[in-house]
């Protein structure tokens, strides 16, 4: 079983001391993170409100579909990730590892729907360059731009937090972890919800923007 | 902390409000589309950081970091947007001027 | 460890001589470059700075050469553009940024706070690592030809029309950006989590107090440039982008998204030479700190106020009326909290007992020539004043006094100040002290011209130039090169000094502060146990000193 002496690192007084650094080291991170997307949130703003038009006709040609089911998908790792750190609090470790096989199983599903729509929008001329779409407005592209851009480096994260799932997986296989010290997976869930709620922003944003006038 | 029933009802909620956003973005409301899709995800946010991520459970240090990021965004929205928002004529017509014939 | 030693054989001091320390703990390179201590990444940084630091002072070199005869003869201008560019970048991200948080402040840091290492050793090392990418990305891309867009990467510029190196420029600021983020996230962290017992927030250091308001300008200002950047590079390679007039963007956005970061980002190359002037004019002066709270409260109000005044780099974009005037009047508001900490430095020297070692002489040239560039600040943050001044060596000399009068000012009287703590060792005074004298003359030799020859309306960034501006220009590459003798002096006497300078016993100024009551230099775990703290910083002067005068 695991042994929360050992991972107690040398320059700690105790436990409880490690795992608030670790907690307060993760919202730091997180609160870099908020802003690094802002960036593009940043961009996307100023751009929208200039031009308000080309960006509603651009939005028309996401595939809505694909967004909408990717945002369930999302929403429904969020609850699987919760429910593994629940059931390792309640030291059951198994249950705990099974949710996190389950998640990672979400995340790749999000990633293939991600990969099917990029297919889908490539084959409408919807990358930016000399091929756009004629029947668009030039304004589109500065959309389509942000499009690819936002959800790109969303996806980036994406894959980075299913890697690190991956090596939670394999500590939970391992017996690191207890209902005492799983301070990795905890982690590992804080930056797993934030990439979702970046991702509860870019599907109005990129997705929903005058829908109803959408044919 | 929450039962496991509790995060079941998170996640029915966040469901239904994607559901909301998703038909309400079908309907001609005008300024207001815009106005309920961000208080939705808003909604969706708070509910994910509060319980998802715990910070309800958190001491006043995490909420200052929390929070810390989403000020500084919106003083970086906020600074940029007095620019853009208080210059002569409309955005995209200062913008196109600028960039000649 | 001296001769005290034998005279007194008390515990401690009997058994110093065999005792291991952080240098002597072992002698691989591998126990170097895998090291997870603090104190051995700080001088690993040390290392890596002062490559950089070289490199990008050779361009300036080259630049003050071509300066001194009015047309350019020297180098083209295309040359010239390269070595603006190499200058500010390598100068910017590579020295001025890293200098005192990941050299001085990874070795006092824990140190200060009674901690055995900072909160994540591990990350620690990975940003000395991604620093040295980012560095030889950047180095790359200035030898396979080198960048032209200047420090700012200006749009439409640097992603349209520049057909240099840009790409890999861009990159390497990239990767050191993260270096950045993670030395900063290691402070606050480390702060808020490993103060020693009874080292309550009021009971620190004032050098960790501007070093956590650095940190927070580091963590919340970085990644936008990073994000920022990503964008210029990816407009680049792709041929579309926000910034892209062709297609309706604004290049005008990417200015409010770089100094969104940049102006900041002035601030982390100021507040932690002001971190060290705090603990030497205090120790110097065998004073306390005049005004604690207000010292440390004005760090933390820079770093918030310094996110809010960004815009007045951009008076003569097309920025709005509106807020141009906003971003001036903040811009004033700015200086209040770092003219608080002038006030307050002075406040502590009026009736101390001054003694003029080399920290001391580089902390109180530090006041002068950040006082001079502060106000010349204030010119630039005017609304109509900048109109004219506006891309003039005006501006030029106004940041070099603040960053190269300021901070390195400031970071040499760091290094000086906790030398004997870094190495052991300490330093020949007399050679300090000229060094700091001869780099004082040099630098106002440098750069007082350079306001001239703004005033007078000499653009920067030119090569060649009228005739009637040589002789300022001659002035000011005559004392760049008596600067280039003063950054040499104490390359030389410092590394003498690690062989044939005198032992350091662990408190050599009698300063107070934890870092000063363990081993000189320290055991690997800083401390035998871990100190406890009594009392409020800096009581000045010491019990002994107070003893001797009455007894």
């Amino acid at each position: 079983m695991a042994d929360a002496e050992s991972a107690l690192a040398e320059h700690f007084e105790e436990l409880p001391q490690q795992r608030d650094a670790a907690k307060l080291g993760m919202w730091t991170f997180i609160a870099t993170e908020v802003l690094f997307f802002g960036d593009l949130f940043m961009g996307y703003i100023v751009n929208r409100l200039a031009y308000p038009q080309a960006f509603a006709l651009a939005s028309h040609h996401t595939v809505v579909l694909f967004g909408t089911i990717n945002t369930a998908i999302l929403l429904t790792s969020g609850l699987t990730m919760a429910l593994s750190i629940h059931a390792a609090r309640a030291d059951n470790l198994k249950l705990s590892g099974r949710f996190v096989l389950l998640t990672i199983a979400l995340g790749l599903a999000f990633l293939a729907v991600k990969g099917l729509e990029y297919h889908e929008d490539f084959h409408e001329h919807l990358w930016p360059g000399s091929h756009f779409r004629p029947d668009l407005p030039a304004q589109a592209q500065i959309f389509w731009f942000l499009y690819w851009v936002m959800t790109g480096v969303h996806s980036v994260h994406v894959i980075a937090g299913v890697l690190v799932l991956c090596i939670i997986a394999w500590m939970i296989a391992r017996g690191r972890f207890s209902a005492e010290y799983h301070t990795p997976l905890e982690m590992t869930g804080l930056y797993w919800a934030f990439v979702d709620v970046i991702w509860i922003y870019l599907y109005p944003l990129l997705y929903l923007i005058n829908r109803y006038a959408a044919s | 902390m929450l039962s496991k029933k509790a995060y079941i009802g998170i996640w029915a909620a966040l469901l239904g409000l994607l559901l909301a956003t998703y038909l309400l973005a079908n309907v001609r409301l005008g300024p207001f589309n815009n106005v309920i899709a961000l208080a939705i995800a808003v909604t969706q946010m708070t509910l994910v950081a509060l319980f998802f991520m715990h910070v309800r459970y958190e001491k006043a240090l995490t909420w200052v970091f929390v929070c810390a990021g989403v000020i500084w965004l919106l003083i970086m929205f906020n600074f940029t947007l007095a620019d853009y928002l208080t210059r002569p004529g409309p955005l995209h017509h200062i913008v196109n001027n600028r960039v000649g014939p | 460890m001296k001769t005290l030693g034998r005279l007194e054989p008390t515990p401690e001091l009997f058994s110093l001589p065999e005792l291991k320390n952080y240098l002597t703990e072992s002698h691989t390179l591998s126990s170097w470059l895998l090291t997870t201590d603090h104190k051995r990444i700080g001088l690993l940084f040390l290392f890596s700075i002062g490559v950089f630091f070289t490199i990008a002072a050779c361009a300036a070199a080259a630049m003050r050469m071509e300066l001194v005869t009015p047309p350019g003869d020297l180098v083209t201008s295309e040359t010239y553009n390269k070595l603006f560019t190499m200058h500010g970048v390598l100068m910017v991200w590579f020295f001025l940024i890293p200098s005192i948080p990941s050299v001085l402040g990874n070795f006092v840091i824990p140190m200060m706070l009674g901690a055995r290492d900072l909160a994540f050793p591990k990350l620690n090392l990975l940003s000395w690592y991604l620093f040295n990418i980012g560095g030889l990305l950047a180095l790359y891309s200035i030898i396979f030809g080198g960048a032209d867009t200047g420090w700012t990467f200006y749009e439409p510029y640097s992603s349209t029309f520049s057909n240099t190196h840009v790409v890999t420029m861009i990159a390497g600021v990239f990767i050191a950006g993260f270096s950045s983020i993670l030395t900063g996230l290691n402070f606050v962290v480390t702060t808020h989590k490993l103060r020693a017992p009874g080292l309550t927030w009021f009971r620190l250091p004032l050098f960790i107090w501007s070093l956590y308001a650095t940190s927070v300008i580091m963590l919340l200002a970085t990644p936008v440039l990073a994000m920022t950047l990503t964008l210029v590079g990816v407009e680049r390679l792709w041929g579309v982008g926000i910034f892209d007039p062709k297609l309706g963007g604004d290049p005008v956005l990417f200015q409010h998204l770089f100094w969104f970061y940049s102006h900041p980002a002035v601030y982390i190359m100021i507040l932690p030479g002001m971190g060290v002037v705090s603990e030497v004019i205090t120790c110097f002066a065998r004073k306390q700190i005049f005004g604690y709270h207000f010292v440390a409260y004005a760090s933390m109000a820079i770093a918030i106020i310094g996110f809010l005044v960004w815009g007045h780099h951009m008076f003569t974009s097309s920025q709005s009326i509106y807020a141009g005037f906003v971003f001036s009047l903040m811009s004033y508001f700015v200086a209040v909290p770092s003219a608080i900490k002038v006030f307050n430095w002075t406040m502590t020297l009026h009736r101390g007992s001054i003694s003029f070692e080399t920290p001391m002489l580089y902390a109180l040239g530090f006041i002068g020539l950040f006082t001079i560039g502060g106000l010349t600040g204030l010119f630039l943050a005017a609304l109509g004043l900048d109109v004219h001044l506006q891309d003039t060596y005006f501006v030029v000399a106004h940041f070099h006094y603040i960053m190269v009068g300021g901070m390195v000012t400031g970071f040499m009287a760091g290094l000086h100040y906790w030398w004997p703590k870094i190495s052991g060792r300490l330093y020949p005074e007399r050679m300090g002290q000229l060094a700091a004298l001869v780099m004082f003359i040099g630098f106002n030799l440098t750069f007082f011209p350079q306001y001239i020859l703004g005033y007078l309306g000499m653009p920067r960034r030119y090569h060649a130039y009228p005739p009637e501006f040589q002789l300022y220009n001659v002035m000011s590459s005559a004392g760049a090169s008596i600067l280039g003798v003063a950054y040499l002096l104490p390359v030389i006497y410092l590394i003498w000094s690690l062989k044939h300078g005198r032992k350091a016993p662990p408190n050599p100024w009698h300063a107070t502060g934890l870092e000063w009551q363990t081993n000189s230099p320290p055991i690997k775990s800083n401390f035998e146990a871990t100190p406890v703290v009594t009392g409020p910083p800096y009581q000045y002067p010491t019990e002994e000193e107070r003893e001797m005068v009455h007894g």
